[in-house]
């Protein structure tokens, strides 16, 4: 009975707590003899929006080019939603990668082509089944989602910086991933565009049930987007905690993110 | 004692002796690694040629960007090889018809300027304006591409960046530099018979009947084989400093500045070797 009772237990217990969607262990690298992550160990768990802070060169890009094998670890294993990337083999990686969607930090829209043929390019090659009809409807629902329905035949160059960036969001949900990595999707960006930016990788969180892995220095998008947060120094975690417990902790390091920046006596008018 | 003091005075001082030795040492680490990063480059440029050959057969063939790059490939040099050809066959018919006229061999002169334009200039010249041309806007292209991280961008929604867009290429240019080597020598017998003109009357069905029965089929045969292999160099070489430039813009200018240089640098290496071979063929 006791047994029975454990096991119930242990089956509520597996139902309730959430499943690590990523699952990072020992992972390092460098480059040219210099580590850049060391023996980092991270958890991404299902439905949630980890921030990972730091300072540049802190190792955080590197991390999540290491989960879609962008670049190859020196050692470490990395466990996307059950399986090791680390060992895929190209067609084994390219399968994964298609439950993955990866916003990059300058949008990196193919300038060769329009808005619609961006979106059609992933669209085409990860759903194969689709009628063009079916892709139209899709693009058109996307590009509405993120609120560029107009710009259908527009080249990338003939957007702005804020609109690129949600033209690239775009092309990345468009194909339903299950994961999202942000590389500082803010970055180069007015507050204004900046707080759209926070509000739609929320929008896609809910409306697409994705995990979410968002790289930014930019301590509003952290606020408007974070259920837990990582701060990385030197390659390794430094602090981990949910927002509240980053803005009341007294270490110098988190504090520098907080505080605003103080104007040098000589430049006051 | 006395005559100790000059031989002491040669031995160098302690520190002039270890500072030479840092130099040599640091001399000796920069050469190793300039050769290291030959042989780094030369093993990254097998592998690209490699894993390009490989991405050729594959199932999955991008069509409709190939039509894209024969038509950008044909079209952004189609100017430039008109100008070209002309100028050839009018530069060597100029050039060729004093000497001629002086052994009275004036009638010589179509068949002459038609072999050496169909043999070596036209193949050669036309390859050279196409490094040029088509080898720096691959290598911009794609070097931009990987800058602004478009590359990896591909890469990530699962397409294999060298199956979209280095094969296209590299086959584009393979069969379009020969079709346009084809136009540039028709062109500049077109041009010779402009030149023969200028101090002279002749018949363009003679002149042209003149030039076309002084070329066999073992002058024209290799020459049009041999710019395949310029193409598929120009090409490959564009696509491979694209693929593998650095990380800053100013990357973007070296890999396009070197993808002429050494698309150069092939299609004369390519061209002494296929004439070696013609020569022990014929």
């Amino acid at each position: 009975m006791e047994k029975e009772h454990n096991i119930s237990a242990q089956a509520d217990s597996a139902t309730f707590s959430p499943k690590p969607v990523i699952d990072i262990h020992n992972l390092k690298i460098g480059f040219d003899n210099v580590p850049v992550l060391r023996d980092l160990s991270v958890q991404l768990f299902e439905r949630e929006n980890l921030v990972i802070l730091g300072k540049s060169g802190s190792g955080k890009s590197v991390l999540i080019k290491c989960i879609v094998r962008l670049l190859n670890p020196d050692s470490g294993t990395i466990n996307v939603l059950g399986e090791d990337v680390t060992g895929m083999s190209s067609r084994e990686l390219a399968e994964m990668r298609k439950k993955i969607g990866f916003l990059f930090q300058s949008g990196a829209l193919y300038d060769s082509m329009t808005i619609k043929e961006n979106l059609e390019f992933p669209l085409k090659r990860i759903k194969k089944n689709l009628t063009q009809k079916e892709i139209d409807d899709e693009i058109a629902d996307v590009l509405e989602d993120v609120g560029l329905s107009d710009t259908l035949n527009k080249m990338p160059s003939q957007l702005s910086g804020g609109m690129r960036k949600r033209a690239s969001l775009a092309r990345t949900i468009v194909v339903d991933p299950m994961i999202m990595l942000y590389d500082e999707p803010t970055t180069g960006l007015d507050p204004v565009t900046s707080n759209e930016i926070s509000e739609l990788i929320n929008e896609v969180q809910e409306k697409y049930n994705t995990a979410s892995i968002i790289i930014t220095h930019d301590i509003e998008c952290a606020r408007a987007t974070a259920n837990r947060v990582i701060m990385l120094k030197d390659g390794e975690v430094y602090l981990e905690g949910t927002m509240d417990e980053f803005e009341q902790s007294a270490d110098e390091l988190i504090q520098s993110f907080f505080k605003p920046i103080k104007m040098s006596p000589h430049l006051k008018i | 004692m006395k005559g100790i003091g000059p031989v002491i005075k040669k031995i160098p001082k302690l520190p002039d002796v270890k500072n030479r030795a840092i130099r040599l040492s640091e001399n000796a680490i920069k050469k190793t690694q300039k050769a290291n990063r030959f042989f780094l480059e030369v093993g990254e440029f097998n592998l690209f040629f490699w894993l390009t050959v490989k991405a050729s057969f594959s199932r999955h063939f991008e069509f409709k960007e190939f039509l894209r790059q024969c038509y950008l490939v044909g079209n952004k040099t189609l100017p430039l090889i008109s100008i070209t050809g002309i100028v050839i066959g009018l530069v060597l018919t100029i050039q060729s018809r004093p000497i001629l006229v002086e052994f009275g061999a004036e009638s010589m002169l179509p068949g002459m300027v038609a072999l050496s334009i169909v043999r070596e200039m036209g193949p050669v010249v036309t390859a050279l304006i196409c490094a040029g041309k088509i080898g720096s806007g691959m290598g911009a292209e794609l070097g931009s591409m990987k800058v602004t991280e478009q590359i990896d961008a591909m890469e990530v929604s699962s397409t294999n960046p060298i199956r979209f867009l280095v094969v296209p290429r590299v086959l584009a240019a393979t069969l379009m530099i020969p079709i346009l080597v084809l136009y540039a020598d028709a062109l500049g017998i077109l041009g010779s018979w402009a030149g023969a003109n200028i101090k002279g009357d002749v018949n363009i069905v003679l002149f042209t009947t003149q030039a076309f029965s002084a070329i066999g089929f073992m002058d024209l045969f290799p020459a049009v084989i041999k710019t395949f292999f310029f193409g598929a160099a120009i090409g490959f070489v564009g696509c491979f400093k694209g693929f593998t430039a650095g990380r800053g813009t100013e990357s973007v200018g070296k890999a396009a500045n070197e993808s002429v240089v050494l698309a150069s640098l092939f299609v004369i290496l390519i061209d002494l070797v296929a004439v070696q071979i013609t020569d022990m063929l014929l």
